[in-house]
């Protein structure tokens, strides 16, 4: 199939035409006309290269009923993703190489994004010993980024030898930053609103020392070391601090952390219980300035599907986590573009090349132009729309911005070429 | 405005109709009234018990409704002990917590209940209301008072009886009969509550017993 | 006032003092009198929800609903469907689809009973919930004090104990603060909570110099296992540093009371001449809570349709 998009603005620059084939991007330039290709007409809308998600939970194997890698895949394809990495706590964890071929095999069979399986740093993530970290690099699924998210890899000996070990294929371990022995129980900031709410408090600290003795054991082996969802202005500049220094540290924030703040923990409804929770105002303006001066390097959804008994319950019972996926452009519009902190060619760069930089997806991340491959995604800036969590293609229904008008509507995303998203919907 | 008192045993509808919207009684009529209820009640307690030399008085207890019951009572009791020389107990009943119409009328704030040291058993209780109208106010008096005692025999005086009753009771004392719509409403203004003595009647009153 | 008592915060200075009132007329309507009852709230279905074991509150609760002469339901989590599972919303409708029409909830989480609120037509009155809040506590604390001292503006009130861990002590502070009264927590760090600073009081680490300056003094329990999360060295330096013993007693000013919410760990928190003593409040806290909780029944059911 061939696709001629008409009129669009890419990176938000003058409008031009740019046509696709056999998975490429063939030409971009004015009033172009391509005998028999598909036209889309994408006047005054914008094209940015397809988003990378270095941490998504698909659930799959194990939860089906609240994500499949197929339901997940399509929510990534509406929210303009090409490529999402799928995290290991699955159930069996994906810490061999046959969970991790069978996760991307799914991903292939979807087609909608490409699947990426993140491998688990430690067996069955119980931070004991290292899982066969060089085999799950070396299968089909070709694992580069390391996580046991969920769990933080605590011991500071264990973390240590996966940093060094992953330094033999370029791999990079994706640290849950939560010191275990300060969050027993927690279950929101520890701050003024726990004190009030009666919610044990999970202190920023907790994240902030565990960033603080990795980015320093990082340094001292001269290993890749990425950090999950950062969500607290001190971790920004512990992170600052040590890329200043030249560590080899990467970071990342999640959509909710940019928007959201504790506040949401007022009336108990466990859609806002999140690990690491929710912040306070100025965490939140610290992580959005981090990530405009690139201290943080991605945006990364945490999409974290829930099935509706896990979270319709009381908030100590409820699992932690959030829709993000198909949100997540639509929340970067407004926290960054709308304030002025990024430009698109910045959103490109934090959503797209960055992640792709950080994972080692070659096909991915690449700019807008000939010869490049065609994964990319059209998006309506001007378009305002109402959250409506029963509209939405993951198969859970746990999203923060429910009843919440968002700005920002992915027209069409193509994979290699094909068109996974065409006006606004998926094509399958 | 016509002042004439009939005697509740008088079973001739009173002529005197409201105008639409007005004065009842001035002061000098509520004074009035009130000194003629309270001649009726020492009559009758004589008769009731021509052997007493305090005139049954000392058997009486004026229990007042609140929230205009109750000085009403007061007063009652004031004029009796001015007329007869005789001190006639007085107490007091809050009905809220007996009525029947929480869920249409919601919920309001309580007012005391108080009785004299030496109680209601075996005495003759006067429930002394500002106006009689459906009688459910009444009922859940008689009700209270059940809880609280065990009285010879209980009695009702009432200002103004509008008329109107949804239950078989009826007053044994009546200040005036004041036929009137149910549209309408009759509020009593009493000098300790409301600073002055009168009894209105408007058009476009809520449905009420008394407006308290 | 609010359909549903959560939290003490559902209460502004207006409805508070209604609640208080209400009890006080509620009280002398009944005192002395042989037949403690009241037939306010006649076929009316209450209740009793509970998750936790709390046989006082649930017995206050309890006789304050057959008094106003409501029908009493105690479901405990204990021995029924909810030990098999059952979540807590479909408790919440199989007790609404039953016709209850206020549930009293005490839960181990904090929030339960906002979640319970969402749920159900009928009023929620938070009995316990977590580390949250326990509302008609706090009320029948402020009505006790009110009852000794004959009034709560400006009296000065020392909350004692681990305030971190007590949904007492949160009740108090957000509700003695609506009162006009002045509240002090007194507790080691360890048992404050971080953002205690941003609460209306004023915080002490010393019990010696806070005693002589309040009115009150209300004894928070402390429970032993706290010791071995180390938030104190031992239960025996607990008691020296913060247990209201008899000499401590006597540095509190002439009138002033001191308050127990209950169950009392004596010789820890408390002496028992202490808890003994004509200060102490003890006992008619629990009498009173009867009357408050009959008031904050009245005062939710009375004016609502029937679910």
């Amino acid at each position: 199939m061939t696709y001629l998009i008409r009129g669009v603005r890419p990176y938000g620059g003058d409008a031009a035409d740019i046509v696709i084939k056999d998975g490429r991007i063939t030409t971009i330039g004015e009033h172009l006309s391509v005998p028999g290709a598909e036209v889309v007409d994408a006047d005054g809308l914008i094209a940015l290269p397809g988003l990378v998600d270095l941490h998504t939970h698909l659930r799959e194997p194990g939860r089906e009923d609240a994500e499949t890698v197929e339901t997940g895949s399509r929510a990534a394809a509406l929210g303009g993703f090409t490529a999402v990495h799928a995290m290991a706590n699955t159930d069996p964890v994906a810490d061999t190489a046959g969970v991790v071929e069978q996760v991307w095999r799914l991903g292939r069979q979807a087609g909608l994004v490409d699947v990426v399986p993140v491998g688990a740093v430690t067996v069955g993530l119980r931070g004991e010993r290292l899982a066969e970290l060089g085999a799950m690099a070396d299968s089909a699924a070709r694992v580069r980024v390391f996580s046991d998210d969920g769990s933080c890899v605590s011991d500071p000996a264990l973390m240590r030898r996966a940093l060094e070990y992953v330094k033999a294929f370029d791999g990079v371990v994706a640290q849950h930053a939560e010191e275990p022995r300060l969050t027993a129980g927690a279950q929101m900031h520890e701050g003024d609103r726990s004190a009030r709410l009666g919610l044990t408090g999970w202190p920023a600290a907790a994240e902030e020392a565990i960033i603080a003795r990795d980015v320093l054991l990082a340094g001292h082996v001269g290993a890749r070391l990425h950090i999950c969802h950062v969500s607290t202005a001190g971790s920004v500049e512990i992170l600052r601090w040590a890329k200043a220094r030249g560590v080899r540290v990467t970071a990342e924030v999640t959509p909710h952390h940019l928007l959201l703040t504790d506040a949401c923990a007022e009336g108990y409804d466990p859609v806002f219980k999140v690990n690491p929770p929710l912040r306070t105002d100025a965490d939140v303006e610290a992580v959005r300035l981090g990530l405009a001066d690139g201290t943080i390097d991605a945006v990364a959804t945490d999409h974290a599907p829930h099935a509706v008994e896990d979270k319709e319950s009381e908030w100590a019972q409820a699992r932690p986590g959030m829709l993000g996926l198909e949100q997540a452009l639509s929340v970067v519009v407004e926290t960054m573009v709308e304030t002025g902190l990024l430009d698109w060619q910045g959103v490109a760069d934090r959503m797209s090349v960055q992640p792709a930089t950080i994972g080692r997806l070659a096909e991915h991340g690449r700019p807008l132009a000939p010869g490049e491959p065609a994964n990319l995604l059209v998006l309506d800036p001007a378009a305002r729309a109402v959250v409506d969590p029963a509209t939405l293609a993951s198969r859970s229904r746990n999203s923060p911005y429910a009843g919440r008008e968002l700005p920002g509507r992915v027209v069409a995303t193509f994979l290699r070429g094909d068109a996974t998203v065409l006006d606004g919907k998926a094509v399958r | 405005m016509a002042s004439s008192v009939e005697p509740a045993r008088n079973a001739a509808p009173v002529t005197s109709a409201p105008s639409s919207a007005g004065t009842l009684f001035t002061a000098a009529d509520v004074a009035r009234v009130i000194d003629r209820m309270t001649h009726q009640l020492i009559e009758r307690a004589a008769s009731a018990d021509p052997d007493s030399p305090d005139g049954g008085l000392s058997g009486l207890v004026l229990i007042g409704i609140p929230t205009r019951g109750a000085p009403l009572a007061r007063r009652l009791a004031a004029r009796i002990e001015a007329f007869s020389g005789v001190p006639v107990d007085v107490g007091t009943v809050d009905i809220t917590l007996y009525r029947d119409d929480l869920r249409l009328r919601g919920v309001r704030a309580l007012e005391p209940t108080m009785l004299p040291d030496a109680g209601i058993d075996g005495r003759v209780v006067v429930l002394v209301d500002d106006v009689l109208f459906s009688g459910r106010s009444v009922r859940a008096a008689l009700d209270a008072l059940r809880d609280l005692g065990r009285p010879r025999a209980v009695r009702l005086a009432v200002l103004v009886d509008r008329g109107h009753r949804e239950l078989p009771i009826r007053a044994d004392y009546v200040g005036k009969n004041v036929p009137t719509s149910r549209a309408q409403q009759v509020k009593v203004h009493l000098s300790e509550i409301d600073g002055s003595d009168a009894v209105l009647v408007t058009e476009d009153g809520v449905r009420g017993e008394s407006q308290q | 006032m609010k359909r549903h008592l959560l939290e003490a915060a559902d209460l502004d200075r207006a409805d508070a003092t209604l609640v208080l009132d209400t009890a006080a007329q509620i009280d002398a309507a009944l005192a002395g009198r042989e037949v403690k009852k009241l037939p306010t709230l006649r076929g009316r279905t209450v209740v009793n929800l509970f998750y936790e074991d709390s046989t006082r509150t649930r017995i206050s609760f309890e006789l304050a609903a057959k008094r106003l002469s409501a029908d009493v339901i105690n479901f405990s989590a204990k021995g029924s469907s909810v030990s098999k599972g059952e979540s807590l919303k479909d408790t919440a409708l199989t007790l609404e689809a039953m016709g209850s029409d206020a549930i009293v909830v005490r839960h181990s989480a904090s929030g339960a009973p906002h979640r319970l609120a969402n749920w159900v037509r009928g009023s929620v009155v938070n009995a316990g919930d977590g580390t949250h809040e326990h509302p008609t506590q706090a009320l029948l604390d402020a009505y006790t004090i009110r009852q000794r001292l004959g009034r709560l503006e400006g009296v000065r009130v020392g909350i004692v104990g681990d305030v971190l861990h007590s949904r007492v002590a949160r009740s108090n502070v957000s509700l003695l603060h609506t009162l006009g009264a002045e509240v002090t927590v007194v507790a080691p760090p360890t048992l404050l909570p971080v953002g205690v600073g941003s609460w209306p009081v004023e915080v002490s680490y010393d019990l010696d110099a806070v005693l002589p300056k309040v009115d009150v003094v209300m004894m928070l329990r402390v429970q032993a296992e706290r010791m071995n999360a180390s938030f104190f060295p031992s239960a025996r330096e607990y008691s020296r540093r913060y247990g209201l013993d008899a000499p401590r007693m006597g540095t509190l000013a002439d009138g002033a009371i001191v308050m127990h919410p209950g169950p009392m760990n004596r010789g820890m928190e408390i002496a028992a001449e202490v808890a003994d003593s004509v200060r102490s409040t003890i006992v008619e806290q629990v009498a009173n809570g009867v009357s408050v909780r009959m008031a904050v029944l009245y005062l939710l059911l009375g004016g609502n349709e029937p679910a």
